[in-house]
């Protein structure tokens, strides 16, 4: 009977997984209302719970061990108690990242515990102290605003650390990875990644000339080499790319991603020829069979272990994950892979490329650059450990001993995924502040005197001259099915402003309709303000809105090409919203007056219109 | 997932500036992603069967808990092996013809080796139908497990095994045109049903010349004699387009340095051509061939032919040794050419040789599956033939045909003369000892007729003196067996 429970539970665990996996991809969609998306969020976390407590029952039954009931309550506190928190404290985070983190971290309990119990519950103690730890975070992201200003002292922390290790760390299966203070060891290179990615966000915030950049280049390289020589190569190369892929969407310079790819495709031939710890990775990457007896029995090991376990997995503790050598940190994909199934695997690599996915969607959505590279540094370096992990256990790629975030066994690690997914989430709730704080301002009306005075300003044809734009952008084509969206909202909010909040906090969980304020955020607290009807008042607000928006913050203008819009020509409305681009802009730049003409006429015809739809009940 | 990319496009207008970068990355990392997850795809499908079945894969062992491992059988239906499950539960692997297949189905206790090696993992799952595992799951009953069809012809088999009686030695038959491996017997042999209770007994044999276990048709190197000839006169055919012009007068022996070198039983063959030195297998003619011969040019045609590389057999096999350098003095090249020196063939490695030869110079890779099946008979994996690759040109195969055909006609295999099929072959007399007279028989040849697939075979029997008076007729009755009894 415990064979066939084993058996089946194989295939309700693959189920449960995969049902888990579509719902993080059905969450990316847009268009969806905040209620059937916090409900997706709600299945999720059932199918979370279905899934621990049927692997659970799969090992008590094959070990018959009690303890390990105690071990599975505790972590369904644990996961209780990290959703509880993140509710409570950080109701607006992105529930995606939250359940993800939470079912990655399971999948890594379950495993660890069938391989190891001592190792699973050393793990478990971990995660809950990394993540009491990491749960402040979010807040103070944010708030400390001199992150941006410790560039030198980033660059000299990171390098100190990793050439103290280098020289002093024990020598740890051929690499110097770490060294043990008090008993604990630490591997610092996991957190010196994510110092790496601050210094060079802090070091593009600052400017992206050339002289800068050649600057930042000199430090990144002095990194790279240094864990190139501590024969740390998946670090070395998760701090290049990262590094690589910052520099291209600071500058924007395709041909500086691609000449430094060639650069480090060049010096890896180099350090295939100069050292010998690379050429044993080659090795056993090109015919691990052939070298089974020393370098080859690793990487044999683990596809021997993805092999036999086939699409549907061998069943949890049916397999022989424990002959893999480093399957706990290195190789546990592998062990996934044979025990709970092939199919099992790659819904794992989905639900970690929709962690990266919904990392990148972050960066992206944010405006401030320092905050923006952050974002997209440490999804880099999320994306790329994933392959490195993912990659050298198939032997898709030379094997360069990378864990698997937050599943693999290993205190640094889990920490410092921890941090990373933790500073996103602070970075997620900052966007978030930032549209609430719009809605509120809204709300508030006109409080400081500095706005009605450029209401005065401002010339009544400008107004409608913006309006017609806002009218039109949806024909310019690039935002699609928007209005109507909006629409919703406002009606929504007029109708019961009791409502207001609640449909706006869901809203803001729904990351998918917040990307549609994204495109145009600055109009969005005039739709969600009170819908007065006044026209011009509502109007002048949206203008006083764009100019608090993008022209007080941002980063330093320097050059000109990061000025935005300025002196572009405002007919093309789907360029409106820009950094820089103000009403004052707008009237300053002097339009040809045919447009202003026709912008007017537009505005008359367009303004009832509007009026009436946002009154319609 | 198109619609998230087509929405990020036009979601971050505000952000447009870094739009095409964040693009350019996103794109880059799903890219990765999805490479990871076709690879992953690519090997589960592909791949993943040269890992599962390699021994050094121990997680094979588990498949047994849940299920009867399944039968060998002949490819004309014969069971080499099955599993007897007894009232209790209890498993035995038996063996109906016990040694007639024992080096080429192999044993599965203490180790396993042949199919049962190989074919572990096909024979430890069970494709039957899966709402019958399913009962069988909540019976707490066993799967029956998948059977394995080989090349294996009973007829010719049980024909090569008797043939070689009590004599040591091993026979190979292959299919040219395929690569099937459709007979191998290797003698002395044990008994596979007793090497669960009698481990001790045949273990201890191994260290002595008997060494039973050892499958000497892919493991035993024995040196080549006259069948080397096939080489030689190759090299030479290679290095004088105009070899119809040589000529020599045997006289029975030549001096050589110090040493000379006899003809078989000191036999005198007078003038003669290069292709009735071929017939007559004459050592003189030939030791002087070789004395002619470019050694870098020789070393590389032996290196083409698979000499000191892996053979691509799913058994056990030993590499195939030729020494020969330009540092030889002349007696070694002189035996070399007549293959004796230090060169060292295994019976596998020279039927391969034959069979290219036959085959217009293509080398089939040998193989033994042919196809496995579920325990009700439905196909579930067909193994099909597969080339190695080109061993020698077409027209230097056609020419050693002729050759090969001339010693049946007129040489030293002629026994095999006059019968319903064309056979053609080399004899070999291998000296392995000081001892005068005592030599290994040789044969390796082809046969072929209308409507039959042509047959390899390579005989050699150990210390059976001439290759003409002992192994050819062994041939003889497996090509008689082959092409006239209909089986």
């Amino acid at each position: 009977m415990v064979h066939l429970f084993t058996e089946l539970s194989k295939y309700t665990m693959i189920i449960l997984f995969a049902l888990y996996t579509y719902q993080c991809f059905s969450a990316l969609k847009r268009n969806v209302e905040a209620e059937r998306q916090a409900g997706k969020f709600r299945r999720q976390v059932l199918y979370l719970y279905l899934f621990h407590l049927n692997a659970y029952c799969v090992l008590f039954l094959a070990t018959k061990n009690v303890e390990m009931i105690k071990f599975y309550l505790a972590q369904a506190v644990f996961f209780a108690a990290v959703q509880g928190c993140y509710a409570l404290f950080y109701r607006r985070a992105s529930r995606l990242v939250v359940n993800n983190m939470c079912m990655l971290m399971c999948i890594g309990f379950v495993m660890l515990t069938r391989l190891s119990y001592e190792f699973a519950v050393k793990q478990f103690v971990i995660a809950a102290v990394s993540v009491a730890i990491t749960l402040l975070i979010p807040y103070f992201i944010s708030r400390w605003r001199f992150l941006r200003s410790l560039t030198w002292v980033y660059a000299l922390l990171g390098i100190t650390l990793l050439g103290v290790v280098a020289v002093l760390g024990a020598v740890s299966h051929g690499a110097k990875l770490s060294f043990s203070v008090a008993g604990v060891t630490v591997q610092p290179s996991e957190f010196i990644k994510i110092i790496f990615v601050f210094f060079v966000a802090s070091m593009f915030y600052e400017s992206t000339e050339f002289i800068h950049v050649v600057k930042a280049t000199v430090v990144a390289g002095l990194h790279v080499v240094i864990l190139v020589l501590s024969k740390d190569l998946g670090a070395a190369l998760i701090f290049f790319i990262a590094y690589m892929v910052m520099l291209y969407v600071a500058t924007g310079k395709l041909y500086y991603f691609a000449g430094g790819m060639l650069c480090g495709a060049a010096a890896s031939v180099v350090a295939y020829f100069l050292f010998h710890h690379v050429r044993v990775r080659v090795v056993a990457w090109q015919d691990p069979l052939a070298v089974f007896a020393n370098e080859g029995n690793q990487v044999s090991n683990s596809l021997f272990a993805i092999g036999t376990g086939g699409w549907f997995g061998m069943g949890l503790n049916q397999g022989m994950p424990y002959k893999i050598p480093e399957v706990k940190q290195d190789f546990i994909f592998s062990s996934i892979s044979e025990e709970l199934g092939g199919i099992f695997a790659v819904c794992l690599l989905l639900v970690c490329g929709s962690c990266f996915l919904m990392f990148l969607n972050i960066a992206m959505q944010i405006k401030d650059l320092f905050y923006k590279l952050v974002a997209l540094g440490l999804g880099t370096i999320y994306g790329f450990q994933i392959f490195l992990s993912v990659g050298g256990d198939i032997k898709c790629i030379p094997s360069t001993g990378v864990t698997l975030p937050l599943v693999s066994y290993g205190g640094s690690s889990l920490l410092s995924t921890l941090i990373i997914f933790s500073i996103i989430q602070g970075l997620y709730l900052m966007r978030e502040r930032e549209s609430t704080e719009q809605a509120q301002r809204q709300k508030a009306g006109r409080k400081p005197g500095r706005s009605r005075r450029k209401v005065r300003r401002i010339q009544r044809g400008e107004e409608l001259v913006q309006d017609a734009l806002l009218e039109r952008e949806p024909e310019a084509g690039a935002v699609g099915r928007r209005p109507a969206r909006k629409r919703k909202v406002a009606e929504s909010s007029a109708r019961n402003p009791a409502q207001e909040r609640e449909a706006k906090g869901d809203s803001g969980r729904n990351f998918a309709q917040e990307r549609g304020f994204a495109g145009g955020s600055s109009r969005n607290p005039a739709w969600n303000g009170g819908f007065s009807g006044d026209l011009e008042q509502r109007l002048v607000e949206e203008a006083l809105q764009d100019n608090i928006l993008y022209g007080a913050e941002g980063r330093p203008v320097r050059d000109s090409s990061q000025r935005g819009m300025e002196g572009r020509p405002v007919r093309d409305s789907s360029q409106r919203g820009m950094e820089g681009s103000t009403l004052q802009d707008v009237s300053l730049h002097g339009m040809e007056e045919r447009l202003v003409q026709e912008a007017l006429r537009d505005g008359k015809e367009m303004a009832p219109r509007r009026e009436r739809r946002g009154r319609r009940p | 997932m198109k619609k998230f990319f087509t929405e990020k496009k036009s979601g971050a207008s505000s952000n447009r500036k870094k739009n095409r970068e964040f693009a350019v990355i996103t794109y880059l990392f799903v890219g990765l992603f999805l490479i990871l997850i076709g690879y992953f795809a690519y090997f589960q499908i592909y791949k993943s069967e040269d890992f599962i079945n390699s021994p050094y894969n121990t997680r094979q062992e588990t498949f047994a808990e849940h299920v009867v491992r399944g039968n060998i059988l002949s490819a004309d239906g014969k069971v080499l092996a099955q599993t007897l499950v007894g009232e209790d539960g209890s498993e035995t692997r038996y063996y109906p013809y016990g040694g007639m297949f024992a080096h080429a189905v192999g044993y599965d206790s203490n180790g396993r080796a042949g199919i049962e090696s190989f074919g572990n993992f096909t024979l430890l799952r069970s494709h039957a139908f899966f709402l019958e595992q399913v009962i069988n799951g909540i019976k707490g009953q066993k799967n029956q497990g998948d059977n394995i069809v080989t090349t294996l012809n009973y007829g010719l088999q049980e024909t090569a095994y008797q043939a070689l009686g009590d004599r040591r030695g091993a026979i190979v038959a292959l299919e040219p045109s395929t690569g099937k491996i459709v007979a191998m017997v290797s003698k002395p042999d044990f008994d596979p049903n007793a090497v669960a209770t009698e481990w001790e007994s045949i273990i201890s044999d191994t260290e002595g010349e008997n060494s039973v276990l050892v499958n000497r048709a892919t493991q035993g190197l024995y040196p080549p004699g006259s069948t080397f000839k096939i080489l030689t006169t190759l090299e030479y055919l290679r290095e004088n387009p105009n070899y119809q012009q040589y000529s020599y007068e045997c006289i029975g022996s030549i001096p050589i340095n110090k040493t000379e070198i006899h003809c078989y039983n000191n036999a005198v063959h007078g003038t003669e051509s290069l292709e009735a030195s071929f017939a007559k297998s004459c050592n003189t003619s030939y030791a002087n061939i070789g004395l002619g011969l470019n050694r870098k040019a020789f070393s590389g045609l032996c290196s083409e032919l698979l000499f000191g590389k892996n053979l691509p057999v799913p058994y056990a096999s030993n590499q195939s040794s030729f020494v020969l350098d330009t540092k030889s003095d002349a007696d070694q090249v002189a035996q070399t050419a007549i293959g004796q020196g230090e060169t060292l063939v295994t019976p596998m490695h020279m039927a391969m040789i034959t069979a290219a030869i036959a085959n217009g110079g293509n080398l089939m890779r040998p193989y033994v599956i042919d196809h496995t099946e579920n325990y009700k008979g439905v196909t579930v994996q067909n193994y099909r033939a597969s080339e190695y690759g080109s061993l020698l040109g077409a027209d230097e195969a056609a020419k050693l045909q002729e050759f090969m055909s001339l010693v049946v006609r007129e040489g030293t295999a002629s026994a095999l003369n006059g019968q319903p099929y064309q056979a053609a072959g080399k004899t070999g007399s291998a000296e392995f000892s000081n001892i005068k007279g005592e030599s290994h028989a040789w044969f390796t040849g082809y046969a072929s007729m209308e409507g039959k697939e042509t047959l390899a075979v390579t005989v050699i029997v150990e210390n059976g003196g001439a290759g003409s008076t002992t192994a050819v007729p062994i041939a003889k009755q497996l090509f008689d067996r082959y092409f006239t009894s209909g089986s």
